[in-house]
């Protein structure tokens, strides 16, 4: 193993028999696939057959953190989660800030491997070298509020960190989160009804150890260099700052590719209710950071006067009416805009319910707001929601995210997601989505290379693979237009890479708004003692990638699945800035799978897989 | 003289003091090690780091039985000196601010030492939470103070506000 950056121990756990193991991570695994997603994806290509039920004990749950993880490296918070998705089917990768990575680090562990499942619930405690299951039949049901709570006291450690799941994830629904330190979740793709199966009900951390590095000089002077950018980029230190991610609301609104009631639209008369500037103005409490961040972009927010008593938020037994997280510009789409609702409380509200049952908010909004077109249609009626979800509701918003979590009546329906919900009530084009996982919040439509990262992101319908927003609507790093398709396959699968290798060396995506990787990868080489080059860091993602790709194949899932639903390819955007625009995926595709070095079919070549190494 | 001066409003809760310190003092980042802690309030919306601010009771110094507890002149912080130190833990008793420790692996006490007037806590901080500056010992702490008097008062008086 090198000098440093990595701790070159995984710990492994079979949930089946109790055992738990200490093994070495191999150097060359560390060495190509950089850490966090890639070297979890290495363990599942090689540990999990791809055909494998992914609620099985057969499936194995991997946390996994990169050489910079728990370093001061800003963002160097980033833990992965990886596993075979339940919501689609796919290799999953989902990733959180918070503390509980770096704790992870300081315990002296890169990886924990999960695998089996435990007879009755459990829960695990990592003291450092302490490894341990204990009992979690008393937590079973709880919250993760209060599932945290109990376990600091029961191990009266108030400094450990906790990810665990909710009811969300104990009932299997498809997408599941694991949530730590209350508020960072992994939360796609199912990761919490995979934890939920094993019956894991959390994993408790906390290291007194520390992360060394190879080069402490090189380091001091990369993160010194690499801060200094972030706190001059605009987006860093003014926008992201002042109002968290919720910044792009106004901004995409205004371009027209802000996905409104079920992507029927592409622009929210309300967006503005619901913005950055709204929360800051009315909401907004304080920042806050992850571990080593030097952005903060979090939210601490309070509901207003107006939505007490309606929409009062129970974060602790202590208090009344006090802060939780949020919302982040994701979520208050999905459960904002994506479901015509207005009201940043019942917003909150329901986010809140996401981090406490433990759901991922995107993929909840969007099955909401997939009900409610069915409900407007008249295929739903009141009978079988058992109340009125008209678009624009909040309190149906706050009735349906509480009830998916426990899977009470209706919520039963909407647990499987919108693209299974959709097919049983025989309206499957209410499904806006790939390979089974909802839309974020960016109209493909408007925006031409989101769709093609969407049609091609290896674990279902993503923004973080390929942010191509970031070119089409900042300009950075080159400004491209929205609705042209020329160039945006090369754009895609750069930025698919790059973001990876990001994701790898346990760094956050959000970085990029300012950082360069010719910023990060000094860091890395640093950190590990390898001199590794930009270069080599992009061949690393491209390396990881292919690697995802194979995988998925492996699992039954077709080139076919790089696909986007009809409404994105045949209803033209009705009204706005990008009136009358239809995505354009056809004339993308064959270009993204020869820039890819791949076959006509979408297969990766033979020749590709033996230049990247993976056999 | 020199302080530290420490404004819990602008604190995110990122912990690159606890990185910064522990670096100075091990040379890894080890915040356990740590000699500035941040404390989390998360439902009161409210980060603080917290470490000794060198006040000028210094209730470390006068418990300590063999005078290992000094002033740096330079810095004007209160050092440990590790040879005198018999490792008692009477200074850690003392502390009503629970700022000095106990190093287990060298069997003394540690606290902050100022890092001999150049604290790279306030280096590192993003946010301006922490600045090393000219100012009373503590002086910060007043606004707190205050509020804690007022808490006190209405608890006393027996009206919930």
């Amino acid at each position: 193993m090198s000098d440093g950056g990595w701790t070159g121990t995984v710990l492994r756990v079979d949930l089946s028999s109790g055992e738990i193991l200490r093994e070495s991570l191999p150097a060359t695994w560390a060495r190509d696939y950089v850490g966090g997603r890639g070297v979890g994806a290495r363990y599942l290509w090689e540990e999990v057959d791809p055909q494998v039920d992914p609620l099985a004990p057969e499936n194995r749950l991997i946390f996994a953190t990169g050489p910079l993880t728990g370093t001061n490296a800003s963002c160097g918070a980033r833990y992965m989660v990886i596993t075979k998705g339940p919501l689609t089917g796919c290799i999953t990768t989902s990733n959180s800030g918070g503390h509980w990575g770096p704790e992870l680090k300081f315990a002296g562990y890169d990886l924990l491997i999960l695998q089996g499942r435990a007879e009755r619930p459990v829960w695990l405690w990592i003291l450092d070298d302490r490894v341990e299951l204990r009992s979690a039949e008393h937590l079973w049901g709880k919250g993760v509020f209060e599932t945290e709570d109990r376990v600091r006291q029961e191990v009266g450690i108030a400094d450990c960190s906790v990810a665990s799941i909710g009811p969300g994830g104990e009932n299997l629904v498809r997408y599941a989160a694991i949530v730590n330190d209350k508020f960072r979740a992994a939360g796609r793709s199912g990761v919490g009804a995979v934890m939920g199966s094993k019956n894991l009900k959390a994993i408790a951390v906390r290291g007194t150890g520390g992360v060394h590095v190879a080069d402490p000089g090189a380091l001091m002077a990369a993160q010194w260099a690499q801060k200094e950018v972030l706190s001059k980029a605009p987006l860093t230190s003014e926008g992201l700052p002042a109002y968290g991610t919720l910044a792009l609301m106004n901004v995409i609104n205004e371009h027209g590719a802000l996905p409104a009631r079920n992507y029927r639209e592409a622009q929210f008369e309300k967006a503005e209710d619901i913005s950055g500037e709204e929360l800051a103005a009315t909401r907004l409490a304080a920042n806050k950071a992850c571990f080593a961040c030097t952005i903060a972009c979090g939210r601490v927010s309070r509901i207003s006067d107006a939505g007490v008593g309606r929409y009062t938020l129970h974060t602790s037994p202590r208090n009344w009416r006090h802060a939780t997280e949020g919302p982040e510009y994701e979520n208050a789409w999905s459960l904002g805009a994506d479901c015509g609702v207005s009201d940043l409380d019942a917003i909150l509200k329901a986010s809140t319910f996401c981090n406490d049952l433990g759901l991922d908010p995107i993929s909840l909004g969007a099955t909401i707001a997939a009900a409610m077109e069915l409900y407007e249609k008249g295929v739903l009626s009141d009978e079988q929601t058992g109340m009125p979800m008209p678009f624009g509701s909040g309190d149906a918003l706050v009735a349906m995210s509480e009830a998916t979590g426990y899977r009470r009546g209706f919520g039963d329906e909407l647990a499987a997601g919108s693209k299974r919900m959709g097919e049983k009530f025989g309206h499957p084009e209410v499904f806006m989505g790939v390979k089974g996982q909802e839309f974020p919040a960016y109209d493909p439509r408007a925006l031409q290379g989101m769709g093609l990262g969407y049609a091609t992101s290896n674990r279902g319908a993503c923004h973080l693979r390929a942010y191509t927003v970031s070119a089409e609507v900042m300009g950075e790093p080159e400004p491209m237009d929205p609705r042209a398709t020329d160039g945006k396959a090369q754009l895609t699968v750069d930025m698919q890479n790059i973001s990876t290798a990001v994701d790898a060396a346990g760094l956050c995506i959000f970085l990029t708004f300012g950082n360069t990787l010719s910023d990060l990868t000094p860091l890395v080489a640093a950190a590990t003692g390898i001199a590794y080059t930009d270069d080599d860091m992009i061949r690393a993602g491209e390396r990881i990638w292919n690697l995802e790709r194979m995988w998925n194949l492996r699992a039954g899932v077709e080139p076919s699945e790089d696909k986007l639903p009809r409404r994105m390819l045949e209803d033209a955007i009705p009204a706005g800035p990008a009136e009358g625009e239809v995505s354009h995926l056809d004339r993308m595709l064959p270009e993204y799978y020869r820039v890819r070095g791949w076959g006509e079919d979408g297969r990766p070549t033979s020749a590709k897989l033996a230049e990247l190494g993976i056999g | 003289m020199q302080a530290l001066e420490i404004h819990p409003d602008k604190c995110t809760g990122c912990r690159q003091c606890e990185l910064a310190c522990s670096w100075v003092q091990t040379g890894v980042f080890q915040p356990s090690r740590s000699l500035i802690r941040v404390h989390v309030f998360d439902e009161q919306a409210s980060y603080a780091p917290w470490t000794c601010f060198q006040c000028d009771e210094a209730w470390c110094m006068q418990a300590c039985p063999v005078n290992a507890i000094d002033v740096d002149e330079a810095s004007g912080a209160k050092i440990v000196l590790d040879e005198v130190c018999i490792g008692c833990k009477l200074c850690v008793i003392a502390c009503p601010f629970g700022t000095i420790f106990f190093d287990k692996g060298q069997d003394t006490a540690t606290k902050c030492d100022l890092c001999a007037g150049d604290p790279a806590c306030a280096h590192a901080c993003p946010t301006g939470a922490i600045v090393h500056s000219e100012t009373d010992p503590g002086a910060w702490v007043g606004p707190f103070g205050e509020k804690v008097d007022d808490a006190y008062r209405r608890a006393v008086d027996g009206g919930a506000s």
